[in-house]
């Protein structure tokens, strides 16, 4: 069959899956006087239309900022904007100021659905395809069932048409910055990245390595010569996107001072919820919220942050390949939701992204992050009553791509990388560490299933009400550090060697 | 490169294949419309808490039990592990109740019916013939009829072993089959003639001359009546205990409903809907042309959406018998043919399929699901035919579309487009369409357009609110009737040229 039809095959059963779960609940249905994320995505549309640009930001009579005041840059504030228009044309009401708050129908529903569908369809799924068909690896259908696998990653398909938000969007441009990186055209890469950045002020988390890469390359070309030339040109692009994003704001500098604060409020604590990193999982053991001030829990974890970012950037800057771009991107993203503050569960989607581009090089591994990054938004997805999509779309995912990546017969441990833990463990007997790796990935994935069967079935005893989310976080967090020591381990191994490529085709 | 992806030989892609599917339905099972729930659930109800000569008498319900006893009786088992889960579903006076117990319990029995039809179809599988050749396994046959099966919405989830007992010429236990599918669904009724002549000719008459035709010298009739006890007995079973209580003409009126229309409230796109809508052309031509008086005419309630009696204005109205006349003709010559030369399977599933297609094309008030019964055999037959495959593609891409309007809400309309385009992207891979057919299908999007798109956006919306439905059905109907004509063509030409078995 030829490799077109087969994309095609992929792209549809990807959008068949995405419409699925889109038919489920999505957060704060019927939950007044609050209602959830869908809800705020509403308002943000009535709030977009129906005020001047000035205001958005701002708290005003017509504006109450408490009520779901627009937290996110610019770039979504002109997509809501668009998704209001057409929402006008369609039925007024949704988009009444004040009136529509609140507002609640299945044609409603279908409209918000088919916006993030659009928004997928026109963003995030090319640049899957593409990315899948042009920078991996392999034979035809190696590349066909990575993409495949790459668009049935649940997580985001669960939070962005389930629980509801426009993860696609943002993900989506930094994958094409990813993508122009990847051939090469830097200038256009960090173009699509500041739009990204300009559309979830998340994106940060990538940030770190695109500087790195783009500046070690600059240097790599020579400081004075090719390498400045190209520096400026970047320079440029990304002053005039922000620029261009930023216009409106622009003419008066406290509104743009208005819009910072609104998208980075400090005024929060370490961490909110149950969410699997550093600092909620020790407050188990330590009550650290407790003993520390709120300015010293600032400095804290900015140290721990930046220094668990250090090496992979280091390494970055001095080898700027895309092997090691691809990896600093799951580094740097692993190590800003592990240690960085007020750190929300649907951040482990800046780190599922770079692991899904590592699906064809190291896939048992890969595999086992993206399925326990949807476990670990488990209590969130049981909240919005998304437990059927949930266990459809993660057996889909185990099953499917074990079976086309073959992930469980290529980890012999040359293929997983796992020489440099050799060397550190060179004071134990000749382990067979490809043999222990899978047996962690089998106990992980049982474990997993355990608890979500557990966490639904039973109830928890009256004096611990949060057992099962303490569960469900402190295991996802186990599970994320052991993968972001073995990326970093396997950043600083070195590059894959030709051998095993030709091996894999 | 000619070679497949690690992994996808052997057997492992069928199981592959099937784990995604029912994932697939899984996910879309909230979707599903309740009705159906709700039409099970009431009949879980009367045949648990009501006597068995009530249970076609009851109608608290609109969904009265309209099978055959033998599905009765079924339900009646299921209702026994029905109880442990929730004890108020069997309660009949409890209209669309859906507890989350119920709803569970609904949901499990889909899946381990589901698990037998794709037992079923892994068997028909290895049944079908593979080539010789280099091939990878996505355009063996075996997959790809895998795949069209699996993925054909999965009604005739009752169709399991039939296709297997027919491949592998195994007659008594298919006749048993048979008959326990006829009194499961009469829907089969349309086929039982195709089949009776087939084993009478294939089972009955244990030798053939050399060219293939009647030995009538080999006439066993023990084996005439081994089938005969099968079936009787199977009926008996079934239809004992009605026919004993003197209530047969109660059943058999809930099984075949003549007293409403000769079309749904929808038409199903067969003859009938061609023939109403030449019925309803020619009064309004006769109107303007002052021909008619405008008072004459009865009222127009064919598109009223109600299902009743009426009567046709110009041409002459229809009754059952003349359906019933037309049916029997027209099944005739596929009859005839197979009796003549019996051509081993392949050629019984072309006279299987033919008397079905005729049945839906002639049949009294037919329901549009029933038109894949018909495109179920065709699949079999495409996989190994490229002609057959052409006319699958069409038959059935308009089947599945007629079914479209039954969809009433449109969170649902993506995931079928969807899903057909699926089909019709996986199916079509080499043309197999002629230019005509091809102008048609697209033409069928065009329609699709003006019924979603266009049409509720125009001022006939008001005066004329059946309009899309009279449209896609008639647009249908000319692609099965075209179906129909080219299937009967092609048995009509192998007929010609007698060719080995």
């Amino acid at each position: 069959m030829q490799t077109w039809s087969l994309v095609s095959i992929c792209v549809l059963l990807g959008v068949v899956v995405r419409w699925g779960v889109s038919l489920n609940s999505y957060s704060g249905a019927g939950k007044p006087p609050m209602f959830g994320d869908y809800e705020a995505q509403r308002h943000w549309q009535e709030v977009t239309y129906n005020l001047p640009v000035q205001e958005w930001y701002f708290n005003t009579t017509e504006n109450d900022l408490n009520y779901w005041g627009l937290d996110y840059p610019p770039l979504t504030a002109y997509h809501s904007l668009i998704c209001a228009y057409v929402a006008k044309m369609i039925n007024p009401e949704w988009v009444e100021l004040h009136r529509s708050r609140g507002y609640e129908s299945p044609a409603h529903k279908l409209f918000m659905r088919a916006t993030v569908l659009v928004a997928d369809l026109l963003i995030y799924i090319p640049a899957v395809v593409l990315y899948c068909l042009y920078l991996t690896d392999g034979s035809s259908k190696k590349k066909v069932s990575t993409l495949f696998c790459f668009l049935l990653y649940p997580g985001l398909i669960l939070i962005d048409y389930g629980h509801f938000q426009y993860n696609g969007v943002s993900l989506g441009f930094a994958l094409w910055g990813v993508l122009a990186l990847g051939l090469g055209w830097d200038a256009l890469g960090s173009m699509a990245f500041c739009l990204a950045l300009n559309y979830k002020q998340m994106e940060l988390y990538h940030a770190l390595p695109f500087f790195c890469y783009l500046l070690g390359k600059c240097i790599k070309l020579g400081p004075m010569g090719r390498g400045f030339f190209l520096l400026v040109r970047i320079a440029s692009t990304v002053l005039v996107t922000f620029a261009l994003c930023w216009l409106p704001f622009l003419s008066d500098p406290s509104e743009a001072l208005q819009v910072v604060r609104r998208i980075f409020p400090v005024a929060r604590g370490l961490f909110e919820d149950k969410v699997a990193n550093t600092w909620c999982s020790l407050n188990i053991l330590i009550k650290i919220r407790s003993i520390l001030s709120s300015d010293s829990q600032i400095y804290l974890s900015t140290a721990c942050t930046l220094l668990a970012v250090l090496p992979s950037s280091v390494k970055l800057l001095t080898k700027p390949t895309f092997w090691q771009f691809k990896l600093a991107l799951a580094n740097s993203a692993l190590a800003f939701f592990l240690f960085s503050y007020q750190v929300h569960e649907k951040s482990i989607l800046l780190a599922a992204l770079p692991v899904c581009l590592l699906l064809n090089d190291l896939p048992l591994v890969a595999i086992w992050f993206l399925l326990t990054s949807t476990f670990s938004m488990l209590p969130l997805l049981l909240k919005d009553g998304l437990l059927v999509p949930y266990v459809v779309t993660s057996l889909a995912f185990l099953f499917f791509s074990l079976y086309l990546l073959s992930a469980l017969e290529h980890c012999s441990e040359e293929e997983l990388r796992l020489g440099a833990y050799h060397k550190m463990l060179f004071f134990l007997p000749k382990l067979d560490l490809a043999c222990i790796t899978r047996w962690k990935f089998y106990i992980g994935v049982a474990a997993m299933a355990g608890l979500s069967a557990v966490s639904v079935a039973l109830v928890p005893p009256p004096h611990l009400p949060d057992l099962f989310p303490v569960l469900v976080s402190t295991t996802a967090f186990l599970q994320f550090l052991g993968t972001f020591l073995y990326f970093n381990i396997v950043q600083f191994s070195g590059p894959p060697s030709r051998k095993t490529q030709k091996k894999n085709n | 490169t000619v070679m497949a992806a690690p992994g996808l030989d052997g057997c492992s892609w069928f199981a592959a294949l099937s784990l995604g599917v029912s994932l697939l339905k899984c996910l879309f099972m909230d979707a599903y419309h309740s009705t159906d729930f709700e039409v099970h659930r009431n009949w879980l109800a009367v045949t648990h808490s009501l006597p068995v000569s009530r249970w076609y008498h009851e109608n608290t319900s609109e969904w009265t039990l309209d099978y055959p006893p033998l599905f009765a009786w079924f339900e009646f088992g299921l209702s026994h592990v029905a109880q442990h889960f929730d004890r108020n579903m069997l309660v009949v006076e409890n209209l669309n109740y859906a507890s989350p117990a119920t709803v569970l319990f609904q949901r499990l029995s889909v899946v381990f019916t589901d698990l037998v039809f794709i037992f079923a179809v892994r068997e028909c599988c290895r049944c079908v013939q593979e080539q010789k050749g280099p091939r990878d396994v996505l355009s063996r046959p075996s997959f790809v009829l895998a795949v069209l099966l699996l993925w054909n919405f999965g009604l005739l989830i009752v169709d399991h072993g039939f296709p297997v007992c027919v491949e592998q010429s195994r007659h008594l236990q298919g006749a048993l089959l048979f008959a326990i599918l006829l009194n499961l669904k009469h829907i089969y009724l349309y086929v039982a003639p195709a089949y009776g002549i087939y084993l009478l000719r294939s089972y009955c008459f244990t030798q053939d001359h050399k060219d293939g035709s009647v030995n009538w010298r080999s006439f066993s009739p023990l084996r005439l009546l081994a089938l005969g006890a099968i079936v009787v007995s199977v009926c008996a079973l079934s239809f004992g205990p009605f026919i004993a209580m003197g209530q047969l003409p109660q059943v058999l009126s809930r099984l075949f409903p003549f007293k409403r229309g000769l079309c749904h409230a929808y038409w199903a796109p067969n003859i009938w809907a061609l023939y109403n809508m030449l019925d309803k052309v020619l009064a309004v031509l006769g109107v303007r042309l002052k021909l008619l008086e405008e008072a004459e005419l009865p009222r127009a309630s064919m598109t009223g959406g109600l299902v009743q009696e009426f009567q046709h204005s110009v041409l002459p109205s229809v009754s059952p018998s003349v359906t019933l006349v037309c049916t029997l003709l027209s099944i005739l010559p596929a009859v005839a043919s197979i009796w003549r030369r019996p051509r081993g399977a392949r050629g019984f599933l072309r006279c299987l399929l033919l008397c079905a297609l005729a049945s839906f094309m002639f049949g009294w008030h037919v329901h549009e699901k029933a038109v894949l019964i018909a495109i179920l055999p065709l699949s079999i037959l495409a996989v190994e035919s490229r002609e057959d495959a052409g006319i699958f593609l069409v038959l059935t891409t308009t089947g599945h579309y007629s079914l479209f309007p039954l969809i009433f809400t449109p969170a649902e309309l993506p995931i079928k487009v969807v899903l057909m385009l699926l089909f019709v992207i996986f199916s079509g891979q080499g043309s197999l369409l002629r230019p005509l057919e091809s102008v048609y299908l697209a033409g069928l999007v065009a329609v699709a357009i003006a019924c979603e798109i266009v049409f509720p956006l125009s001022p006939w919306q008001q005066r004329l609110p059946f309009l899309p439905l009279l449209a896609t059905s008639v647009y249908c109907s000319v692609g099965v009737s075209y179906s129909f004509l080219r299937l009967y063509a092609s048995l009509l030409r192998q007929d010609e040229k007698p060719k080995q078995l």
